[in-house]
Parts: C-alpha cells; sequence; structure tokens
C-alpha cells in the first residue's frame, strides 16, 4: 500500500468519483436533479472513504492522448477477443483435440499494480493464453500451444501489441 | 422484422453457439486448465454478445446491458486466474504432452514440485 | 423472433447440460468450480433473455445481481482451496 501526498489523493479523489457517477447514472438511467445530486453526494462518500485501496490512475487520465489510447487498446483487444474465440471453436470441434499445453514466463516493463492486472486480464482473453500468476514483473502463463519456451520469444508473441499502448496509457 | 430485430438476433445467435462451444470445451479437454482456457474466453464473448443483442432489442435497456458486460469482461478473467493459481498450489500440476518436460513447466521455479500427487 | 430465441435457449440449454456432466463427473473440486463458473455465465445471459422475452426490465437486475454472487462465490471457493482462508 503506498502512502500518497496530498495532491495525489485529491487527483484520485476525483477520478474515483467521476468513474462511481459514470455507473451511476449508468444504473438509474435517468437525469432527474434529485438522482443526480444523491449520486454525487453517494459517489463522494464512497470514493473518500475507498481512496487508499482503488488506485487506479491520477487526474493526467483524461488527457485526450490517453483517451484516444484507450479506445485504441480497445479495438485490439476486441479483435484478440474474437480471434481467440475462433481458435477455442476451433479446438474444441476438432475430433483429435490439437492441444501442446505447457507453462512459460516472461518479463514486462510495466510497473504499477492497476496496468500489471489490466494486462493480464487481457492476456486471459487472447487466443490460447491463461495467466497462471505475477511475482513482481514476471508473468506466468498457461499456454495451450506452446510455440517458444523462450522468455524473449514468448513476450512478442503474446504481450508485445498490449504492452506497448498500455506503457503509453500508465 | 425491423433493421434493430436483424441485428439483435444476429448477436443473439453468435452468442448462443459460443456458451455451448464454452460449455463443450469443459466437457472434452483432458486437464483443469486446458478447461480454464476454453471455459473461459468462449463464454465471456457469449455472454457480452448475447446480452448486446438483447440491448439491441431494447435500445432503453441498453446502459444497464453494457454495465453488465463490463462486469463479465472484468470479473470472468479474474476468477479464471484466481482458480489456476489455487489449484496449481494444491499441486494439480498441468499436462504436459511434449517430449521436454523439464523447461515446459516454468511456474516450478515459484512452486517446485513434491514427489507426490496429493488427491483433492 | 421466436424462433431465433428458441434457437439461442437450445444452444443454452444444450451448453447447460454439458457443463452439469462436467460438474457431476469433476475428477477434483477445482473442475467442478470451472463447470460452476460457466453454469453461472450461462444462467445470467438466459435471465437477460427471458427479461426480454417476459418484457419485464426487473429481472436484468436480478442478472447482475447473481452475476456479482456468481463471481464471489468462485473468488471465495479459490481461495479456500488455496489454503489462505
Amino acid at each position: 500500500m503506498p502512502t500518497l501526498t496530498f495532491s495525489e489523493k485529491l487527483s484520485r479523489f476525483i477520478v474515483n468519483s467521476v468513474f462511481m457517477m459514470l455507473v451511476w447514472i449508468a444504473f438509474t438511467s435517468s437525469f432527474a436533479t434529485h438522482e443526480l445530486i444523491v449520486g454525487a453526494l453517494t459517489s463522494m462518500i464512497i470514493s473518500y472513504l475507498s481512496i487508499r485501496l482503488f488506485t487506479c490512475c491520477t487526474i493526467s487520465i483524461f488527457n485526450p492522448v490517453k483517451i484516444f489510447y484507450m479506445i485504441w487498446y480497445l479495438f485490439v483487444f476486441l479483435w484478440a477477443l474474437i480471434n481467440s474465440n475462433l481458435d477455442v471453436a476451433r479446438r474444441v470441434l476438432t475430433p483429435s483435440l490439437p492441444i501442446n499445453p505447457g507453462i512459460v514466463k516472461f518479463k514486462t516493463k510495466l510497473t504499477t499494480n492497476y496496468s500489471k492486472m489490466v494486462l493480464a486480464n487481457s492476456i486471459t482473453l487472447t487466443p490460447g493464453t491463461l495467466t497462471i500468476d505475477i511475482v513482481d514483473d514476471t508473468f506466468y502463463i498457461h499456454w495451450i500451444d506452446v510455440k517458444t519456451t523462450d522468455p524473449e520469444k514468448a513476450f512478442t508473441d503474446i504481450a508485445e501489441q498490449f504492452e506497448k499502448i498500455l506503457l503509453k496509457i500508465f | 422484422m425491423s433493421i434493430m430485430e436483424i441485428i439483435g438476433g444476429t448477436f443473439i445467435i453468435i452468442g448462443s453457439i459460443f456458451l455451448f462451444l464454452g460449455a463443450l470445451g469443459i466437457f472434452r479437454m483432458p486437464d483443469i486448465y486446458n478447461r480454464l482456457q476454453a471455459g473461459t474466453k468462449a463464454t465471456t464473448l457469449g455472454g457480452m454478445s448475447l446480452i448486446l443483442g438483447v440491448g439491441f432489442l431494447e435500445p432503453s435497456w441498453m446502459m444497464k446491458m453494457i454495465i453488465i458486460i463490463i462486469f463479465i469482461a472484468y470479473s470472468n478473467p479474474i476468477s479464471s486466474h484466481a482458480l489456476a493459481r489455487a489449484m496449481y498450489k494444491r499441486k494439480r500440476y498441468p499436462l504436459i504432452l511434449s517430449e521436454d518436460k523439464e523447461n515446459m513447466d516454468a511456474y516450478s521455479e515459484v512452486n517446485p514440485h513434491e514427489k507426490e500427487e496429493v488427491k483433492s | 423472433m421466436t424462433i431465433i430465441i428458441t434457437i439461442a435457449l437450445s444452444f443454452m440449454v444444450l451448453g447447460f447440460i454439458f457443463s452439469a456432466i462436467r460438474f457431476v463427473k469433476g475428477p477434483t473440486a477445482g473442475d467442478r468450480t470451472v463447470a460452476l463458473d460457466t453454469i453461472t455465465t450461462i444462467a445470467v445471459a438466459a435471465i437477460v433473455l427471458l427479461a426480454y422475452v417476459f418484457q419485464r426490465f426487473i429481472y436484468v437486475d436480478v442478472a447482475l445481481l447473481y452475476a456479482v454472487l456468481g463471481f464471489i462465490g468462485v473468488i471465495v471457493i479459490a481461495r479456500y482451496l488455496e489454503g489462505a482462508l
């Protein structure tokens, strides 16, 4: 749990409040004044109480360049998700089950916990890979069809396309 | 049929097919890690696509559908990751088919294998 | 529209049956939990589809709650199997 200065706390508080407010609006699906006031109060109280737990990102996340990269990441991720599902469908429907499972590892250049979590979730949903554990900066990946056990080549095959976008966001 | 109904129906059919394929993968795969692979990916896209299809059929529900989609996309990989690590720590080691058994299991450097496999 | 929903629901019932077979066969607690996770996701999708069929918006809230509770359940079982609970 990192110790935060006051300005960091303030910017994280603002980011958390804005995200919780968006979720509230999506839940209630109404723009009546009393709903908005209650939602603003609730999201500010909750983000004040949980400020040490959910340290996702500072206020610089609202930079337009970063928002552009986030939308680009969404499209890259959706393309990988569709590919991985076609891959699963092919393997499941083939009668001989073409698999060659094993566990590989690689190192990442990401530093914050939140970005590592996003990368791990993305890896789990891309073709043939499943994150088992993260120890400091080493990812252990179960790969359904191992092509290489060398960490560098495995990194190029599995995670490079996501990491180079995530490094620009976080 | 309007154009929204055609789009929504297509998403619903695709989603249900992927949900079925995920369950079939869980049924057919040989060990728990491969089952997790098939189950997580196929049910995530299947559920997302089916719920999006219902959102197209009924556009005033779309906001809540997007909340459910985001929640599924966040929670499914986390639960499969937690299960995979728990099963490795319970000494259910992954099935390895290739000849090079030493190098194929990189995670054993963190959790060294023991001789006896414990039944769970 | 009725035909599409019938086809979708029958695919989901087939998936439910395959997961239930894996749930009964095991062989370990982990395999059963994987099957339970899949059944949860299929049931969430089915509840949302049935909310459309019956035109009841309140069922969508039921689906959301079921997704949350199923996720927490799987996490708790995983932590218990890991020995950290």
